[in-house]
């Protein structure tokens, strides 16, 4: 049970910095919704089944949408 | 090991904090720094779920009407936390509907050179 | 140069929290109010789900507040983006059949599970604001299926203020009748467990839910304009 609480919270780090450091902000942002999927997993592990519900929603995908939609009215690559 | 299980989601949070912070203090593009501005939020979210777990505890829902109190999780931070996320959401909207006007107006979403033109 | 000295910066900050951090135990109880709103969620409210019942009866106010934060941004996008020009550059080019079929299959289907999950609030996990974000995906998935297709302006803005009225006249309503403050319990409470208990809880998130959810897919609606 720790191990599979560990290797989440690996995991949740490593897309953390693959979204610092990726240059095509597109893949930032789905890194970024990568973090917010896990977190939403963690909820449930820490007996929270309505805070989970609301970040996989709302963090998820209404987020992620926002973000794709002001990327593509501005530029795409960070230079 | 027991280091382990008593500080792994305090790690988690706080890992997540300072990635936020150190992504919206070194990037010079301005939506990058709102994802960091995203990512801290998810970890200020998690630090106060974790702060209101009681090991071996269940959900705060009867579904049986005769289901055992003492053992039950602490409902306060969950109610909390659901307002955070709503309100995370809607300061993340406005704030890049502002970086498209900044686009528009300054022609380039650089910080270093927008700071340097004059209105 | 300047990433060194955010790292130091930093690691001071960790140290100091790390230092902190001991004081709050992983696991055991601590907070006494909690224990109070358990063992007495079932007499006052009669709601099954006891976040839902702090969510609306206990902490009904917060939700006012953050109703009105969401209503305050939406304004604001508006007004920042309704000053650009809008281009009419004819037709846009129009889907796949799959796509466009597959689409308008999904749409009541996911309309249907966004309502069950707001009007079942109060006794399973849900709510209204979940309810709402789900309701509002599923206008983004029209808008990315079939293009061309926009929410009915008219039909939104009359389901967001009702919605919004509806809260607030409830509170009024129990300012006078039952217990004299502002989101007093005054209808029955009902059997356990049942679909019509918990007094005024249903209805409100019944509100919260449809205005929620018009809310965030006007704001997909503002920020789509195609003005390129």
């Amino acid at each position: 049970m720790i191990i599979i609480v560990s290797l989440l919270v690996l995991m949740m780090f490593v897309s953390a910095i693959a979204a610092l450091l990726f240059k095509d902000l597109i893949s930032a942002v789905i890194a970024a919704c990568m973090v917010s999927l896990i977190a939403a997993i963690l909820f449930y592990l820490l007996q929270a089944p309505d805070v989970a519900m609301a970040e996989a929603s709302i963090g998820a995908a209404l987020v992620t949408a926002v973000f794709i939609i002001a990327i593509k009215r501005t530029k795409r690559y960070e230079e | 090991m027991s280091f382990l299980q008593d500080y792994i989601y305090y790690i988690g949070a706080f890992g997540l904090v300072f990635i936020g912070l150190f992504i919206m203090l070194t990037k010079h593009n301005l939506i990058k720094v709102i994802i960091g501005l995203s990512i801290l939020e998810t970890g200020v979210n998690l630090f106060l779920i974790s702060v209101g777990y009681i090991t071996n505890g269940t959900a705060p829902i009867f579904s049986k009407p005769g289901l055992d109190i003492s053992t039950m999780v602490d409902p306060v931070p969950q109610a909390l936390v659901l307002t955070a996320i709503v309100i995370g959401l809607a300061v993340l909207a406005l704030a890049l509907s502002l970086s498209i006007a900044a686009y528009k107006h300054f022609g380039t979403l650089d910080l270093r050179k927008i700071k340097e033109q004059r209105w | 140069m300047k990433k060194i000295i955010v790292i130091v910066l930093l690691s001071i900050i960790a140290l100091g929290i790390f230092a902190s951090l001991q004081q709050i135990p992983f696991g055991k109880s601590k907070s006494k109010v909690g224990k109070y709103y358990l063992q007495n969620s079932k007499e006052e409210t009669g709601a099954s789900n006891v976040v839902t019942s702090v969510v609306v009866g206990y902490r009904g106010f917060d939700t006012l507040g953050e109703i009105t934060v969401l209503f305050l941004a939406t304004i604001g996008l508006g007004a920042v983006l309704a000053t650009f020009k809008k281009k009419e550059n004819g037709q846009p080019e129009k889907a796949s059949l799959i796509l466009t079929t597959g689409c308008r299959f999904l749409f009541p289907l996911i309309l249907l599970f966004g309502s069950y999950i707001f009007i079942f609030g109060h006794l399973s996990p849900g709510g209204g604001f979940q309810g709402g974000a789900v309701i509002a995906s599923a206008f983004l998935l029209i808008y990315l299926g079939c293009r061309g297709k926009r929410v009915n302006k008219v039909g939104s803005s009359v389901l967001e203020s009702l919605g919004g009225l509806v809260f607030i006249v409830l509170g009024l309503v129990g300012l006078t009748l039952g217990g004299h403050y502002y989101l007093s319990n005054f209808l029955p409470k009902g059997e356990y467990n049942t679909l019509f208990s918990a007094g005024i809880i249903p209805l409100i998130y019944i509100a919260i839910g449809l205005k929620v959810g018009s809310e965030l897919s006007g704001i997909i609606d503002l920020m789509m304009e195609e003005t390129r």
